[in-house]
């Protein structure tokens, strides 16, 4: 059975119950946290959701305050894969003893770039070679930002990080972006997709679809961090669309391994004049201040656009266009 | 239930067979491997109800298996050695996260160098994270004690995991007659299935593993601290039962011929049995000499022991592990701290033998023996001694 | 016994966070009631609050998918169309709502304000 995404309307999901409270202390802004309140919207039966080491698990857990309004269990950084699938092998295992009798539950995990691109792909890789059905949720904002803003495998080409500086023979991280959806949609798993906070509608209808799914899914979320991308807080949303709107951050779906590009994507894959320059973007964010001050690098923006532009071709091709 | 002759790893399976646990996730590493794979066949041939997941790493094992405990599930596993050293960032957030796992570990060596025979070190050193710690001195303990251990962690005042350690190779692969227990018995000793308290339940739900700042956490590790004295209470009353219930009796320490001993040997683990056969001899040639055997490791039976040391002359302690740079061998530094605790001072003589699984003939025990005694005879304690190192 | 967390009520949670309990009450493995984080407040991280401009809002409904802290629910208003409601127990002014305010005719329907 192939999975479909749900085509929803804001106005269809604005009175869905929403089971991430206020009160967390997630940054004024971060778009983390729009995401997580949107995710909560696509749950329509028992969820439960296992939160690796992050900010979205520290800043939404500091004793005794919860902003979680369904079972949610931490246990380390790189083991919510392993955690989860060991939940969902119990529920299936008590459910056949009768021990369990929820009916069947939605498993959701939430891992940061962090814990997904480097620390945790071993968990997440054999999770999905088991096949066990639960949804993963990468939010990535591009370092390892609780503890810091250290670089990970998924902080892009360029960007200034605490381990990645820009100085005076460095100029920040020197490798591109781990192709992460790449790598889990080659696990050829049922459902893999990409979403951003900017397109509630769309993330939303990919967690039901991700849910749906009969085994591993894979939703990789674009979720900006003002601090440590550095920018005004009240642009978290507007610049995490302009990643897409570069195609940095294409919106697509992988579903049993067939490509197709979300409305966002697909409008610039029409009319290719709609793509944004990369460096409108980069110039508005502080961890590429130095491809433009003191002195523009027109090198390293012409390297960073020229790998931008071939993984849109790649994706352009594989999605049929 | 008939006698079956089966390895010390078979007996574990069997065992875990038994009990029929909803989850095992578990990682091969040598000498473990054949609980496991015993435990896949009986997954295969569909001769039990478990949910069995065969994850990437020992890591993931244990990941797995607080998740699993956590949403209720009863949960078994198993590993050794470098495998166990993998998983000890989460083995202490298994206590912490007060869930009833239990884990068979074929206690193997540690690297470097890599080895894989038989050694108690890797068991013995996550002894500070709040598992309930156990070792068999035979197929028939690894057997039992495994299925105990269930009933003990899952003891509503205990609620911690459990692991029960089996030497690598010496029980673990060794052919040994066991009686075994059947799945009526052993589901009857247990009480049923597992009823979990906390647990992740979508109708009550919860939020467990939260940040816990400055002003918290020393109260969360100090429910761990009460909860595992709260368990020596519960290990004497399972022991009990199980006496009741097979005629095997089990205490936490054990001794041998200590009524009128004027020396003993300490130890844990395979190693007692030789211990054992080296006291009979001894006794022949009208030496008083004993034999004390810890089985709980923790929590310490420390007045168990200090008890049995009463009137002893010398107290010779023999531990198949090792450590560095400390004020004595990782067993007998918590010997000597808990006779301190008592006031007592026997003297002393500590030995390390048998690392990476080799041999200590019952011919090494009584030269280990006259040696001590000599050093005994003159005052004199003997520093901690690795036994048949070559140089 | 520690309390499990799902037998706390609201009333006893608050008093749980006044009284500081110690580890003979706390609920066991570090566990929480689910939600409990509604009882702390961060609209004092606030230097500016959200206002609205009644007549310049289309229902796009944008500020309550992007709000972050669930300081916004729509309400209904006189014209049966749905508006937006700034909880400011919550609202630390991060400014998300004001910034995608499509508003009308060039005009937001959300300002942000100084306290």
């Amino acid at each position: 059975m192939t999975t479909e995404i749900p085509k929803y309307k804001l106005k269809d999901l604005v009175d869905k119950p929403v089971y991430f409270s206020g009160g967390h202390r997630l940054c004024a802004g971060c778009a983390a946290g729009s995401m997580a309140r949107q995710v909560t919207m696509a749950f329509n039966k028992p969820t439960m959701i296992f939160n690796s080491t992050g900010c979205l698990e520290v800043a939404s857990t500091i004793y005794p305050f919860s902003a979680w309004e369904v079972p949610w269990l931490h246990v380390a950084f790189e083991n919510s894969a392993a955690v989860a699938s060991g939940v969902e092998a119990a529920i299936k295992g008590m459910t056949k003893k009768g021990t369990y009798t929820a009916g069947k539950t939605d498993i959701v995990v939430f891992g940061g770039d962090g814990g997904t691109y480097d620390i945790g792909i071993q968990a997440i890789s054999g999770a999905f070679e088991r096949g066990h059905d639960l949804l993963y949720i990468l939010y990535d904002n591009g370092a390892y930002m609780n503890t810091g803003i250290q670089r990970s495998g998924g902080t892009p080409f360029g960007a200034s990080t605490t381990t990645s500086p820009a100085g005076k023979v460095v100029p920040g991280k020197t490798q591109f972006r781990k192709p992460i959806t790449d790598i889990i949609a080659a696990h050829r798993i049922p459902f893999v997709a990409t979403a951003s906070p900017a397109y509630p509608e769309d993330l939303i209808g990919k967690v039901r679809a991700g849910l749906d799914a009969d085994g591993p899914a894979f939703l990789h979320v674009e979720a900006s961090c003002n601090r440590g991308q550095r920018f005004d807080p009240a642009k978290s949303i507007e610049y995490v669309n302009l990643a897409t709107q570069t195609c940095m951050h294409p919106l697509y779906s992988v579903i049993d391994g067939e490509y197709q590009l979300s409305r966002p994507s697909a409008r610039i894959a029409k009319d290719p004049s709609k793509k944004v320059p990369l460096e409108d973007y980069l110039k508005l964010e502080g961890r590429w201040r130095h491809f433009f001050k003191p002195v523009r690098q027109e090198e390293l923006i012409n390297k960073f656009q020229a790998e931008v532009d071939k993984r849109w071709a790649d994706l352009l091709k594989k999605a049929g266009y | 239930m008939k006698r079956i002759a089966v390895t010390g790893d078979d007996a574990v399976a069997e065992a875990a067979k038994s009990v029929n646990p909803d989850v095992v996730a578990a990682y091969p590493i040598t000498p473990q491997t054949i609980i496991v794979e015993r435990f896949a066949d009986f997954v295969a041939d569909g001769e039990v109800d478990t949910e069995f997941v065969t994850v990437e790493s020992e890591h993931s094992a244990m990941s797995a298996c607080v998740g699993a405990s956590s949403a209720g599930a009863r949960v078994f596993t198993s590993s050794a050695s470098a495998g166990l050293m993998l998983m000890y960032e989460i083995i202490f957030i298994a206590a912490s996260s007060r869930t009833p796992i239990v884990m068979a570990i074929a206690n193997r060596a540690i690297s470097g160098p890599i080895n894989i025979h038989g050694e108690l070190t890797d068991q013995m050193l996550f002894r500070d994270s709040g598992w309930v710690s156990m070792f068999s001195e035979d197929n028939q303990e690894a057997h039992d004690q495994t299925i105990m251990a269930f009933k003990i962690g899952e003891h509503p005042n205990v609620l911690l995991p459990v692991a029960v350690g089996l030497d690598g190779f010496i029980i673990s692969h060794a052919i040994e007659g066991i009686e075994p227990v059947s799945r009526e018995v052993a589901h009857k000793f247990l009480g049923g299935e597992r009823k979990a308290a906390l647990k992740l339940d979508t109708t009550k739900p919860m939020s467990i593993g939260l940040l816990h700042l400055q002003d918290y956490y020393m109260e969360a590790r100090a429910q761990v601290r009460d909860a595992q004295e709260r368990s020596r209470k519960v290990i004497l009353e399972v022991f009990n039962e199980w006496e009741k219930l097979t005629g095997r009796k089990y205490k936490p320490v054990e001794s041998y011929k200590m009524d009128d001993a004027e020396y003993a040997f300490l130890t844990m683990g395979s190693t007692a049995g030789n211990a054992r056969t080296a006291v009979d001899e001894l006794r022949t040639k009208g030496e008083k000499v004993g034999l004390i055997k810890i089985r709980v490791y923790r929590p310490f039976f420390g007045d168990d022991v200090t008890e049995l040391c009463k009137n002893l002359k010398g107290l010779i302690t023999i531990e198949r592990s090792h450590n560095f740079g400390g004020p004595g061998g990782i067993l007998s530094s918590d010997i000597k701290s808990a006779l301190f605790n008592k006031r007592l001072s026997p003297l002393l003589a500590e030995y390390t033998i048998g690392l990476g699984g080799r041999d200590t003939l019952i011919k090494d025990y009584h030269s280990i023996y006259n040696r001590s005694k000599e050093a005994f005879n003159t005052g004199k304690n003997l520093p901690l001694f690795w036994w048949g190192v070559r140089e | 016994m520690p309390a499990f967390p799902t037998d706390v009520s609201d009333e006893e949670f608050k008093t749980w966070v006044k009284e500081k309990w110690g580890y003979k009450k706390l609920p066991m493995a570090g566990s929480t009631p689910a939600g409990s984080a509604k009882f702390f407040r961060t609209g004092d991280w606030a230097s500016k609050i959200p206002k609205l401009v009644i007549e310049n809002c289309t229902s796009c409904l944008k500020c309550y998918f992007f709000c972050p802290d669930s300081a916004i629910t729509m309400v209904t208003g006189e014209d049966d169309k749905k508006h937006p409601k700034f909880d400011l127990f919550y609202c630390k002014g991060c400014g998300v709502c004001a910034n995608e305010c499509p508003g009308r005719k060039g005009e937001k329907a959300i300002i942000m304000e100084d306290i």
